[in-house]
C-alpha cells in the first residue's frame, strides 16, 4: 500500500482545496442579488417559458438519421486516408457498408421522414394512392 | 491483409440480404398493398440453411473473426428453424393485429442475422456487435404494438436492462483485452492456457463481467428480472421468438467463450455457474407454479430451461457439450410451438393468454388442444417427446461428471414443473368452457403447417434422437 500514499494525499489536497475555496467565497463574498443577476443569461433574449416542452417527433427522427450518417462519415474519412493500403478489399467493404446504409436511406425517404411540411406529405400520399 | 475467403459469412449474408430486401419492399409498398414479405424472409433463411449444410465439416473462417465450424453451423441451423417457424406463425398474427409487415419481418430477419453472427463469432468484439444487432431488433419487436401500454412498458424495461447488461459485457471485454492483449478467442485462449496457474485478479474480473453479461441475455437468476415482464408484454409470437432464438444464440456464444477461451479457468467459473444453474432451475419452477397467465408461466418455465442448459455447461464433458446443443434444438422447437399456439389463439383486442381462456379448448379446437398438449409434455420432459431425451442427456452428463447435487435439483424441479404444465392440459380437456367466452379464432393453413412440423420434430426426435445427437456430439467434439 506504500505506493498509494501519494495518491491519497493528492485526493485529500484536491478535495480540500476545492472545498476551502468554495466555502470561503460563500462566507466572505459580498451578495447583492438583482433580477438581472438571477436571470439564467445575463445578456441576450429574456427567457419566455420552460424548455421542457413537447417537441414534434420529427426532431428525434432527424436526430437519429443524423447519427447514422454521422457515423458513416466517421468511417469514410479514415478509409479515405488509408485508401491505397486497403486496396480493393477495403473498397469493397466500404461500398457494402455504404449500400446497406443506402437501403435505410431509401426506406426513410419513401416513408416520408424527410418531408417536413404537412402539405407536401398530403400531396405525395394522394399521388401515390392514385398510382396504386 | 484480409483473408480472401467469404465462405463463412454466406449464411449471414443470405439473411441480411433478405432483411434488406424486406425493408426495400416495404419502402416501395403502396398503402394497403399486400406483399409476400414473409416469403422473402423464408427464401433468405432457406439460403442460410442450405449454405450452412454445404459449409459442414469445412471449418471455413472469414476475416479471422467469423468461424463457420460445425458447432456454429449446428446453432445456425437451429436458428434457421426458429426463424422459419416464427415467420410462418407471424403471417397470421401480422395481418390480425395490423402490425407493420415490412418492418416486422425486416426486424425478425435482422435479429436472426445477429443471432447467426453471434453463434459463429470468434472474437469478443464481434460477439458484442452481434449481441447489439439482435438486441436492438428484439427491443423494437417487443414494443411493435405501439398502442399497447404493456408492450411499451415491456420494451422499455427490456431496453434499459439490456443496455445495462451490454455495458457489463463490454467492460468484461475490456478487461480481457487488458490481460490477454487480444479479443480473438483463440488468442485469448492460448494466452490464458500458457499461464493458467496464476490467478490474476484482472482475469477473474473479466470472467465475472462476461458472466454477468451472458447471464442477463439467457435470463439466468439473479439476472432474470426483466424476463417475465418483457415476455408477458410482447406479442406472443415475439415472445416465442426471443425466448428461443436469443437464448440459443447467447448460449452458443456463452459456451464458445467459456469452454474454449476460458477453459483453463474452469475451476474458477464452474462453481459460480453451478450456483446460478441451481438458482435458475429452482426459481423458474417455483415461481412458475404460482402464475395464472400462460405467457408469464411459460416465461418462468423458459428461465428454468435456461438453468437446465447451464447444467450441461457446468458438466462440460463429452455428453454435456453434445447435450447442450441437442437441448437447444429441443427447447427451441418446443417452446416456439407453444408460444405459436398462444399467438394463434389471441385476438386483436385481447391476448387470450390467461389460464382460464384455455378452459374447454378441446371442445372448440381439438387439433390445437392436442398439439399444445404435446408441446407442454415435451417442455415438462415426459416421454416420448424430445424434451425427455434432452433432459435425460443433460442430467446423465451431470451425473457422469460427478455433479450429483445439480442432477437431483434438476430432476426435482422437472417433476414440480410437470405440475404447472399439466394444469394447462387439465384445463383444456376437463374444464367446461365459459359460456360468455368468444369462439377461438380460425387458424390458417400456413400456421397449421408450422405447428404440424414442430410437433413432428418433437415426436420424431423423441423417438429416434440418435442421428441428431450424433451430429451434435460430432459437431462439438472437434472444437472444444
Amino acid at each position: 500500500m506504500d505506493g498509494w500514499l501519494g495518491v491519497v494525499i493528492m485526493i485529500v489536497l484536491g478535495v480540500g482545496f476545492a472545498g476551502v475555496m468554495i466555502g470561503l467565497s460563500i462566507l466572505l463574498g459580498p451578495r447583492n442579488p438583482t433580477p438581472e443577476k438571477l436571470a439564467p443569461y445575463e445578456c441576450g433574449m429574456p427567457a419566455v417559458g420552460d424548455a421542457r416542452e413537447r417537441h414534434s417527433v420529427k426532431f428525434y427522427l432527424v436526430a437519429m438519421i443524423f447519427l447514422l450518417f454521422d457515423i458513416e462519415i466517421a468511417f469514410l474519412y479514415p478509409w479515405a486516408v488509408a485508401l491505397r493500403d486497403l486496396g480493393w478489399a477495403g473498397f469493397m467493404q466500404v461500398v457494402t457498408f455504404f449500400l446497406i446504409l443506402s437501403v435505410g436511406y431509401i426506406y426513410v425517404w419513401r416513408k416520408g421522414v424527410l418531408d417536413w411540411g404537412p402539405v407536401a406529405r398530403a400531396v405525395r400520399r394522394q399521388v401515390r394512392d392514385k398510382a396504386a | 491483409m484480409f483473408d480472401s475467403t467469404f465462405d463463412a459469412v454466406v449464411p449471414l449474408l443470405c439473411v441480411i440480404l433478405a432483411a434488406l430486401a424486406a425493408m426495400g419492399a416495404e419502402a416501395f409498398r403502396a398503402r394497403g398493398e399486400r406483399m409476400p414479405i414473409g416469403g422473402l424472409g423464408i427464401v433468405g433463411l432457406a439460403g442460410a440453411g442450405v449454405s450452412s449444410v454445404l459449409l459442414w465439416n469445412r471449418n471455413a473462417a472469414s476475416f479471422g473473426v467469423i468461424l463457420a465450424d460445425n458447432f456454429g453451423l449446428f446453432v445456425t441451423l437451429v436458428l434457421v428453424v426458429v426463424g422459419v417457424l416464427t415467420i410462418m406463425f407471424s403471417s397470421q398474427v401480422v395481418r390480425r393485429d395490423a402490425l407493420p409487415a415490412g418492418e416486422y419481418y425486416a426486424l425478425v430477419l435482422f435479429a436472426i442475422a445477429g443471432m447467426i453472427m453471434m453463434a459463429t463469432a470468434n472474437d469478443l468484439l464481434v460477439i458484442f456487435l452481434a449481441l447489439e444487432i439482435l438486441s436492438v431488433a428484439v427491443y423494437v419487436l417487443t414494443g411493435i404494438r405501439r398502442d399497447d401500454q404493456r408492450a411499451t412498458e415491456a420494451a422499455f424495461k427490456y431496453f434499459l436492462l439490456g443496455a445495462f447488461s451490454s455495458a457489463f459485457f463490454l467492460y468484461g471485454i475490456a478487461f480481457t483485452y487488458g490481460v490477454a492483449g487480444s479479443t480473438r478467442l483463440d488468442r485469448v485462449g492460448a494466452y490464458l492456457a500458457a499461464q493458467s496457474m496464476s490467478d490474476s485478479p484482472l482475469i477473474l474480473m473479466a470472467l465475472a463481467l462476461l458472466l454477468v453479461g451472458f447471464a442477463f441475455k439467457i435470463s439466468a437468476v439473479p439476472f432474470h428480472m426483466w424476463t417475465p415482464d418483457a415476455y408477458e408484454g410482447a406479442p406472443a409470437i415475439v415472445t416465442g421468438f426471443m425466448s428461443t432464438g436469443v437464448k440459443a444464440a447467447a448460449f452458443a456464444a456463452f459456451a464458445r467463450v467459456f469452454l474454449s477461451a476460458f477453459e483453463p479457468f474452469s475451476a474458477d467459473w464452474a462453481p459460480i455457474v453451478w450456483i446460478i444453474a441451481a438458482l435458475t432451475m429452482i426459481l423458474g419452477t417455483v415461481v412458475g407454479v404460482a402464475q395464472s397467465n400462460l405467457k408469464r408461466m411459460l416465461a418462468y418455465s423458459s428461465i428454468a430451461h435456461g438453468g437446465y442448459l447451464l447444467v450441461g455447461l457446468v458438466a462440460a464433458n463429452e455428453v454435456g457439450k453434445a447435450a447442450i446443443l441437442f437441448y437447444l434444438l429441443a427447447y427451441a422447437v418446443t417452446n416456439l410451438a407453444a408460444f405459436g399456439v398462444i399467438a394463434l389463439l389471441g385476438s386483436r383486442d385481447r391476448g387470450n393468454d390467461e389460464l382460464r381462456d384455455y378452459a374447454g379448448l378441446w371442445h372448440t379446437r381439438p387439433a390445437l388442444a392436442a398439439l399444445m398438449t404435446v408441446c407442454l409434455l415435451s417442455l415438462g420432459g415426459l416421454p416420448p417427446t424430445v424434451g425427455f431425451i434432452g433432459k435425460w442427456y443433460i442430467f446423465s452428463a451431470a451425473v457422469s461428471a460427478g455433479y450429483y447435487g445439480l442432477a437431483i435439483i434438476g430432476v426435482l424441479t422437472s417433476v414440480v414443473s410437470v405440475f404447472f404444465y399439466l394444469r394447462v392440459v387439465v384445463m383444456m380437456y376437463m374444464a367446461e368452457r365459459e359460456v360468455a367466452a368468444a369462439m377461438p379464432p380460425r387458424v390458417t393453413g400456413v400456421s397449421m403447417a408450422a405447428l404440424a412440423f414442430a410437433i413432428f420434430v418433437i415426436v420424431y426426435l423423441g423417438v429416434m434422437p440418435t442421428q441428431v445427437l450424433d451430429l451434435a456430439s460430432a459437431s462439438i467434439a472437434t472444437i472444444f
